[in-house]
């Protein structure tokens, strides 16, 4: 067997492709609720509505897909220039600690300006977690795979730390949380009796605004360059270490806004599990869409409606709800083998 | 107890070998894995999975070396997995790698949940039991620290000479450090690169899972959701800091191990003074650090994540 | 027949690479494979090694098949492959590359003990002393050279193919090389030399096959052979390569002095105390081995690298800061040694390349942050008009493109800034006679407009042709400068091999 690569990719392989890697991880796992002794297509109807049947149910699905979002973005942003960035988790937390450090009490503003603040400070804190890791890996050639995730589990180790001792919340009841956000740090909500809050125009504007970025922007054309070939990047005078600054950054920084609206959104204070593992959903989201931020809005809704859905689904149906995070894994792996069918022609010889 | 006082108990350096002998395991399994070329990100799922099937097997009736076995023919099978992605399809290894965690871990988790519906309190198995070896183990201090075990530790530690003969002493070991360096002069001599990346990361795999199911079977003797805690992630790095050696391998979790052991000790003298969660930061902590040390002395594979395309133009 | 090859014809997409390509080699014969750089004959001779299959063809060894795509069969068939881009480990041993895949994978114990002693017998018989326990990266290229022919002749290859072998060596290695290859047929070996130089094979051949474009345009017996005749097969057309002009140099534009690179873990210094000037309207060719600095001395000179002491000139001002930025804009314009590599973004356009170097400059871009899209295009068109690109759109991916239009895109993209210096690395490895002469071309055109040109190359031929003074480099050294008048191959060759004062005493002469 041979690959050979394409000349020219028609354009509907490239769209056919993670369409049909999705419906390849739905058939594995079918094979998975045939084990469990329910109807497949029972089930896999279920999932279906409780994510989009319902408006309960889309407010739900498109409310836990707003982090999805933004560490989607922050993981496709680090992997297009091949900055290998699996730190998200630890830097939405970063985000939430400073969201909460600042929005219980440190400050007070009118909403304009303190819900401005909270991101900024979230995207500073999320870029923060980052300079430890890109420092090491520009200057010392320290793999930043094993270093991001490494840190995540300091970072919440760090959380536990404050949440049990100086930030602890004395009205708590003993659960270790911090305070709650003051009114003028919440997030509106968008939509009356649910939970979708302004977090989300936040991930969806960043999308865009990212991706004019990546396609117009200097930035985004170094970005691009450093990520396909560094070595020719850096010969032709574009900045590779600054650049993986600057994206290390920006991947931290989405990362970071992502638990500010998970902390002024949707909960109000900060808990330990106020992320079930966004950040590391995030590196699904960017690699279902292929790393297109705007390819990001829709694998983000796509994979919180498999969550939310699975979650409806296993109350009705006895099936486990790490279902989804099954559907979820192998549709990662699906994309990457379809995705590379459509740069690659597999001829057998 | 003074804290210079726990190096003189048994029980200090006892503790010391269990910790040490999952990253030995795993350790030794990806440096399999790298010195063939390949980095083995999906070592974290492959040790939950491990951890997983090895409890299963034992939790439905099965005997506990039918279980290290089964453990180890999962690993193999999410090695061959890995392989297909990134040897085979020639795909990022990192982002595989990645993947194959999450698949690998959604995987048992659901298992375990098939298993036992609503169990909260995980349900525990009989696992390997310590074995004197008549004479020795009766030996005060030195018995109880080290000849006091059970078969899987002193079976881990085995491993280790395997390894360093297999890698450097037989034809096999030698295909496969050279398709780590240079797989083109592989090819060159009429193997299959891509058969002997293959089979050292399904051998490096299998080797993972054996590390996890070591957690449910030799230490725990239950399985618990997220119990492998980055343990995958810390043997990456001490394949980094052992230089890609087997030997520096044993050293470096040995070390690791000791200053675990001793961290948990050291809470106790703390009493409070600094926060338990200081104290579990530690081993992350401290992987980084080793991988600073050793960043500019390593000398990594050197065709290490560039996947080897038959047939490529040059 | 020791080998017969029939109607064997390759494709790559629309590209073919060899067509219905028939030859013979019998026993005690050297053949040589004449062709340009992309003629097929590499891919020819990795068809018959097993590392392609061919679309169509058969390939006989002794009159039996030879299985496609099987290396083993093909070694086991007693075919033996000598490559040009040595297929070793650097950081493991001779025995170990030697001895890799003559044992059975599946056995307990490998026994070197008896494998080092036939190195050692085979190494004194044909006359290749290399040491079996050193590591690969403590040898000179030409001892590694000798490691891929015991790798060969241990496995009792018959049959020896040789790709583009001296293409690394001194004149006098090669000569040794010659003597190598002529007891090897002594002892009824059969030899195929792929080569693009004609010297080599009126020297050292029994037969000549010409390649061109993928097909055999000829085979004769070397002894009715001549260099035109030769040439004319080969390239089909008269090709005049450039001839250098002399002018009359100006002041400096570069000038390094005692300048030094420390080498990796406190070795040997990769550059050591090298001084090298050169002037306006001049083309200084350096001349040297693969491996004895050039790469760090281009690196340098391109502003990728900081030196660990010395100062580095250009027009006179010491450059302070060692970057690729710096050295574009006080105008060098830099060739890369390796395209691919370093020369293009390959899955970036081809106007995203053309751009790369003057992303900050107006009219490019708008508002500090914004590309303008529209004057990058309309330059990027204008390029590819004036350096006579060919490429289907300047929207299509760069990678696609073939070795010389890539070559002239990086030319474009430098000589486009009018520089002072230019460094050009291996400007034409690679390329066919085409190329080559446009190349060249190129760069006696910028030193008549004033320019000053480094060429580093370890193709002679290439320096005797276009340079007008020539540097030698050995283990990080340099020689003082010799006028092209007064070099040869043969003093050449003695100076790439170390003595490099031979040339300084022909100059006091």
């Amino acid at each position: 067997m041979t690959l050979e690569p394409r000349e020219h990719t028609p354009l509907w392989l490239v769209v056919l492709a993670p369409v049909a890697a999705v419906a390849a991880s739905l058939i594995l796992c079918s094979v998975l609720i045939l084990w469990t002794g329910q109807p497949v297509l029972k089930a896999y109807a279920l999932l279906l509505g409780g994510a989009f049947g319902s408006s309960f149910g889309i407010a739900e699905t498109l409310t836990r897909s707003t982090p999805l979002i933004l560490t989607g973005l922050a993981v496709a942003v680090a992997f297009r220039a091949k900055f290998w960035n699996i730190g998200a988790e630890g830097q939405l937390y970063c985000g939430a600690l400073a969201a909460t450090w600042l929005g219980t009490g440190m400050i007070n503003l009118p909403p304009v300006l303190m819900i401005p603040l909270l991101f900024v400070g979230g995207a500073v804190a999320g870029g923060v977690a980052l300079l430890l890791p890109v420092f090491l890996k520009v200057r010392l050639k320290v793999d930043e795979v094993v270093t991001t995730l490494l840190l995540n589990f300091v970072i919440l180790l760090l959380v536990s730390f404050l949440l049990e001792g100086p930030w602890k919340d004395p009205m708590s009841l003993g659960w270790p949380q911090a305070a709650p956000i003051v009114d003028e740090g919440v997030l509106p909500v968008l939509l009356a009796k649910s939970r979708l809050h302004l977090g989300l125009l936040v991930g969806l504007a960043s999308a865009i605004l990212i991706w004019a970025a990546m396609r117009w922007s200097i930035w985004g054309y170094e970005i691009r360059a450093v990520g396909l070939n560094p070595q020719a990047a850096g010969f032709a005078g574009i900045p590779v270490n600054l650049t993986m600054l600057r994206v290390a950054m920006l991947s931290g920084g989405l990362a970071g806004m992502a638990g500010v609206g998970e902390v002024a959104g949707l909960k109000g204070y900060l808990t330990l599990d106020l992320s079930p593992g966004f950040g590391y959903a995030g590196i699904a989201v960017a690699m279902l869409a292929n790393l297109h931020p705007i390819g990001v809005i829709l694998s983000a809704v796509f994979l919180a409606g498999i969550y939310v859905g699975a979650d409806s689904m296993s109350r009705a149906v006895n099936i486990p709800t790490y279902i989804a995070d099954v559907l979820v894994a192998s549709s990662v792996l699906a994309v990457l083998v379809s995705l590379m069918l459509v740069r690659f022609r597999v001829r057998f010889r | 107890m003074d804290l210079i006082e726990v190096f003189l108990t048994a029980g200090f350096w006892a503790a010391m070998i269990r910790i040490a002998c999952p990253l030995i395991l795993g350790t030794l399994g990806e440096l399999i894995c790298e010195r063939a070329g390949v980095l083995n990100l999906g070592i974290e799922g492959i040790m939950t999975a491990g951890a997983m099937a090895g409890w299963m097997w034992v939790y439905q009736g099965g005997d506990l070396w039918g279980g290290v076995t089964f453990a180890a023919f999962v690993g193999a099978s999410l090695g061959l997995i890995h392989a297909g992605f990134t040897v085979y399809l020639g795909l990022s290894q990192h982002v595989a790698g990645i993947g194959l965690t999450m698949f690998a871990s959604a995987m048992s988790f659901f298992t375990f949940r098939m298993m036992l519906p609503s169990s909260t309190t995980p349900p525990k198995i009989q696992g390997f039991q310590q074995v004197k070896i008549p004479g020795v183990s009766d030996l005060p201090f030195f018995g109880d620290a080290f000849l006091n075990h059970t078969p899987m530790t002193y079976a881990t530690f085995l491993a280790v000479p395997v390894v360093m003969y297999v890698l450097y002493r037989t034809p096999l070991g030698l295909a496969v450090r050279m398709a780590g360096e240079n797989p083109v002069a592989v090819e060159a001599q009429g193997i299959d690169v891509l058969a002997v990346r293959c089979g050292a990361v399904m051998a490096g795999s299998a080797l993972m899972a054996i590390g996890g199911a070591y957690l449910t079977m030799s230490a725990f003797d239950a399985f618990y959701f997220g119990m492998i805690n980055g343990r995958g992630w810390i043997c990456v790095a001490l394949v980094i800091f052992a230089s890609w050696r087997p030997g520096k391998a044993l050293l470096g979790a040995l070390l690791f191990a000791g200053l675990d052991a001793l961290q948990v000790r050291a809470q106790q003298f703390a009493g409070g003074a600094i926060p338990y969660q200081f104290f579990l930061m530690l081993p992350y902590v401290l992987s980084i650090a080793a991988m600073v040390v050793m960043a500019r002395r390593a000398r990594y594979p050197k065709a290490l994540l560039v996947p080897y395309r038959r047939g490529e133009r040059h | 027949m020791a080998l017969e090859i029939r109607g064997i014809t390759k494709r790559f997409g629309a590209l073919v690479a060899n067509d219905a390509i028939s030859l013979s080699v019998a026993e005690g014969e050297i053949l040589a494979l004449l062709g340009e750089n992309g003629a097929g004959k590499t891919t020819l001779m990795n068809i018959l090694f097993g590392h392609y299959v061919a679309d169509e063809g058969e390939m006989l060894v002794d009159g039996r098949a030879l299985p496609p795509g099987d290396t083993g069969a093909a070694i086991a068939a007693g075919v033996g492959m000598v490559h040009q881009h040595f297929a070793l480990a650097d950081n493991m041993t001779v025995l170990e590359n030697i001895t890799l895949g003559t044992e059975r994978l599946w056995s307990w114990r490998s026994d070197t003990a008896a494998a080092r002693a036939r190195i050692v017998e085979m190494a004194e018989a044909y006359g290749l002393t290399v040491d079996p326990d050193r590591r690969v990266e403590e040898l000179s290229i030409g001892e590694r050279q000798r490691v891929e022919i015991l790798k060969a002749l241990y496995r009792d290859a018959r049959i020896l193919i040789l790709d583009e072998p001296t293409s690394v060596l001194t004149p006098q290695e090669s000569d040794r090389l010659f003597d190598t290859l002529k007891a090897m047929v002594a002892r009824g070996l059969s030899i195929i030399f792929i080569t693009h130089k004609l010297h080599e094979i009126l020297r050292v051949s029994d037969r000549v096959a010409v390649l061109r474009r993928g097909a055999v345009v000829g085979t004769v017996a070397t002894r009715d052979a001549d260099r035109e005749s030769l040439a004319e097969m080969m390239v089909g057309r008269k090709v005049a390569r450039p001839r250098a002009e002399h002018l009359e140099p100006g002041r400096p534009v570069i000038e390094l002095d005692a300048v030094s690179v420390a080498g990796p873990r406190g070795g040997n210094p990769v550059l050591d105390r090298v001084s090298l000037t050169v002037r306006e309207r001049e083309i200084v060719g350096l001349a040297g081995v693969a491996g004895n600095g050039q790469s760090a001395l281009a690196a340098l000179l391109s502003g990728t690298l900081a030196p660990s002491a010395g100062t580095v000139s250009l027009d006179g001002e010491p450059v302070r800061r060692f970057t690729a930025r710096e050295f574009i804009t006080r105008r060098v314009g830099r060739i890369p040694e390796d395209r691919h590599a370093t020369g293009v973004v390959g899955d970036l356009t081809v106007w995203e390349n053309l751009i790369s170097e003057r992303l900050r400059e107006t009219p490019l871009w708008r508002w500090r942050w914004i590309i303008d899209f529209a004057a990058c295009k309309a330059y990027a068109r204008r390029l590819v008009e004036q350096f006579d690109i060919r490429v289907a759109g300047i929207d299509g991916a760069t990678r696609l493109m073939s070795g010389g239009n890539m070559q002239k895109l990086i030319l474009a993209r430098v000589l486009d800034r009018s520089p002072r210096f230019i460094l050009a690395s291996q400007p034409i490895r690679g390329l066919d006679e085409g190329a080559i002469a446009a190349v060249h071309q190129r760069l006696l055109d910028a030193k008549r407009d004033g320019a000053g040109v480094l060429v580093i190359s370890e193709d002679l031929d290439e320096i005797l042709a276009i340079a007008d003074r020539v540097v030698v480099i050995h283990a990080g050294r340099t020689s003082p400068s010799l006028d092209i008048g007064d070099a040869d191959a043969r003093r050449l060759g003695l100076m790439m091999a170390g003595d490099l004062q031979h040339g300084a005493g022909a100059m006091a002469s």
